[in-house]
């Protein structure tokens, strides 16, 4: 098992095969790095095209996308598709709704899990790798298996109607993978560390707030990003838990964007999903390097 | 020492929380659900105790054979596709790119992180037919070919999805695979390469066996959250036409909650269940073996 590091597995190796002039690195001949430059600029233009052929459509006019062909060029960047989107389409509203439950979902499982993977890794006691295993069991069921309970159960209890039931649920969800994460985590720091605290005379509880939290901040890091990103993106809780469009988030938001507008008004629906993927884009660049790294070092490796 | 690592006041302060919350939210509802399928109703009907009547049902329910069978298929094609096109460009980053492979992999992986219901839309527009061609119509068209109503057959269908799943998760596989093949000890692939191994079979001989670990996660991985599909398929399809693009989950929400059929809904989800465990037991199993005999 490997550790859900920050730090890139290891540096990368010097190029050994370098030959001829000193420190120059080795030439190789253009016609055998060509097929490589071919198949790199192929995947770039599938990778970039439809993002940016989404962009463009959403300065299109309903003129420019009935007379013109899909690939055609907006004739100006006026913003009335996304004036209309933002109104007419709510997409503030599934904006804030997604914040409302995002944030204080992922502050949550942060704090339930990493103070978990710490009792389960780092404190000694019995049942400890089974109580592990039942929570590492939890990464492979469905979502589906359990909402219908939950449903009845929060029906019962009067939640629905509020953001009530998207935040417990995602937390249930998020436990798991990042309970997991942690403890692995852990695993490769020296207990040493540790035990010098305990000689110290700092207790376990005293310990993890000190010592355990501060090391595991690269993979609270980690693990936040891929939770982030799970929650915001998720349907099928906000789909199952939300009746009031008032509280649809941005994936049941964008949904009803297929049928909302009667004969399809390709302007706002194009505005709309790039007021969410530009969003996120830019979100991500932020973070792009943060991700990799904590996926390279991830737990997934055998 | 000991005292203080097994302080059991401690162990409750910082376990407790987690545990309550995932056994009465996570672990009690999976349970209640298993024994929701021995029953029939809803809310308003209230439950009554069928035995296996649900499990009969299923096996005579052709919507779910037809969800339970497409489910399979397309995650099977789908796994297949992730970590072909994952391991060719985990390949390409660090054998081919080295170290300047990043800006590749941050376009690359970059889709993963969308809403997948944006991905879905912009895939539905992309593909369309009617009433005005999208691209790829427009491209076959200016081409010569015959352009094709991809949302009118169910093969179209799926077709336009396995490109749009691949082409939005494939970064993501590639990063997986390419944490595991920089574990690789230059010096093996070294000697190899002194040995005259090259290209394609330096790979085969030398980099596959010994990323085949990771290879192995990832196959599961990718196999499990296929099963699961959901948003993609309900964004582009809808399950359609008719319901030849419905997986499982789909068929299980809709049963669920569209027709308030809990006590079946919940046979379906205990069904979809099994599957993954089912097949992440199987595949660990049989490439363990593998990987020992190896």
């Amino acid at each position: 098992m490997s550790v859900a590091t920050l730090d890139p597995p290891r540096p990368a190796p010097p190029d050994r095969t370098a030959t001829g002039s000193p420190g120059g690195r080795r030439r190789r001949p253009v016609l055998r790095r060509l097929p490589v430059w071919i198949a790199i600029a192929v995947i770039l233009v599938i990778e970039i095209y439809p993002i940016f052929w989404l962009l463009t459509s959403s300065f299109k006019t309903q003129t420019e996308f009935l007379g013109e062909p899909a690939w055609s060029l907006p004739s100006s960047l006026n913003l009335d598709n996304y004036v209309e989107a933002l109104t007419t389409g709510q997409i503030g509203r599934n904006l804030l709704n997604t914040v409302i439950v995002t944030v204080p979902s992922l502050l949550v499982i942060l704090l339930l899990g990493s103070a978990a993977g710490y009792a389960l890794e780092v404190m000694v006691w019995k049942g400890r790798h089974l109580t592990l295993l039942v929570f590492v069991g939890g990464i492979m069921v469905p979502g589906q298996m359990i909402i219908v309970p939950l449903f009845v159960a929060y029906f019962r209890l009067g939640l629905t109607e509020t953001y009530a039931p998207l935040i417990i649920t995602y937390i249930a969800l998020g436990l798991p993978l990042t309970v997991f994460m942690m403890a692995a985590y852990l695993r490769a720091v020296p207990r040493e560390l540790f035990e010098a605290a305990a000689i110290d005379g700092a207790g376990m509880l005293r310990s993890f707030f000190s010592i355990g939290l501060p090391l595991m901040k690269n993979a609270i890091f980690t693990i936040a990003l891929i939770e982030f990103f799970s929650i915001w993106n998720d349907l099928l809780v906000a789909l199952t838990f939300t009746t009031n469009p008032e509280l649809a988030t941005i994936q049941v938001g964008l949904l009803n964007f297929r049928g909302e507008f009667g004969s399809i008004e390709y302007g706002p629906l194009f505005a709309g999903i790039c007021v969410n993927v530009f969003g996120t884009l830019v979100l991500y660049l932020f973070l792009n390097q943060r991700i990799m790294r904590g996926l390279a070092g991830g737990a997934l490796k055998g | 020492m000991r005292s203080v690592f097994d302080d059991r006041k401690t162990i409750v302060i910082l376990l407790g929380p987690a545990l309550l919350v995932y056994t009465a939210v996570k672990l009690v509802p999976v349970f209640w659900t298993g024994g929701l399928s021995f029953f029939d109703g809803n809310l308003v009907r209230g439950f009554q105790f069928t035995g296996l009547d649900n499990v009969k049902r299923f096996i005579e329910d052709p919507v779910a054979l037809d969800a339970t069978w497409f489910t399979v298929r397309i995650a099977i094609l789908l796994t297949i596709g992730q970590v072909i096109l994952g391991y060719g460009l985990a390949i390409l980053y660090t054998f081919s790119l080295r170290r300047s492979s990043a800006l590749i992999r941050t376009i690359v992986f970059f889709p993963i992180v969308l809403p997948t219901v944006a991905v879905g839309l912009l895939f539905t527009r992309f593909f369309q037919f009617a009433p005005e061609y999208g691209v790829v119509d427009t491209a076959l068209e200016a081409a010569g070919a015959e352009p094709v109503d991809w949302f009118a057959t169910g093969t179209g269908s799926v077709v336009v999805l396995v490109i749009m799943e691949l082409w939005r998760t494939m970064g993501f596989y590639a990063v997986l695979l390419y944490a595991g093949l920089m574990d690789i000890p230059e010096e093996l692939l070294e000697s190899a390469r002194l040995d005259g191994a090259n290209g394609l079979r330096l790979v085969r001989h030398i980099v596959v066996p010994l990323s085949l670990p990771v290879l192995l996660s990832t196959v599961i991985f990718s196999f499990n959250a296929t099963l699961k599909i959901f948003d993609s398929v309900v964004a582009l399809t809808n399950g359609g036409p008719g319901t030849d693009t419905t997986p499982l989950t789909l068929h299980m929400f809709r049963t669920a909650f569209s027709y308030s059929e809990y006590g079946y809904g919940a046979t379906l989800a205990t069904v979809l269940t099994l599957m993954c465990f089912l097949v992440t037991i199987v595949i660990f199993n049989s490439s363990r073996r593998d990987i020992t005999q190896g």
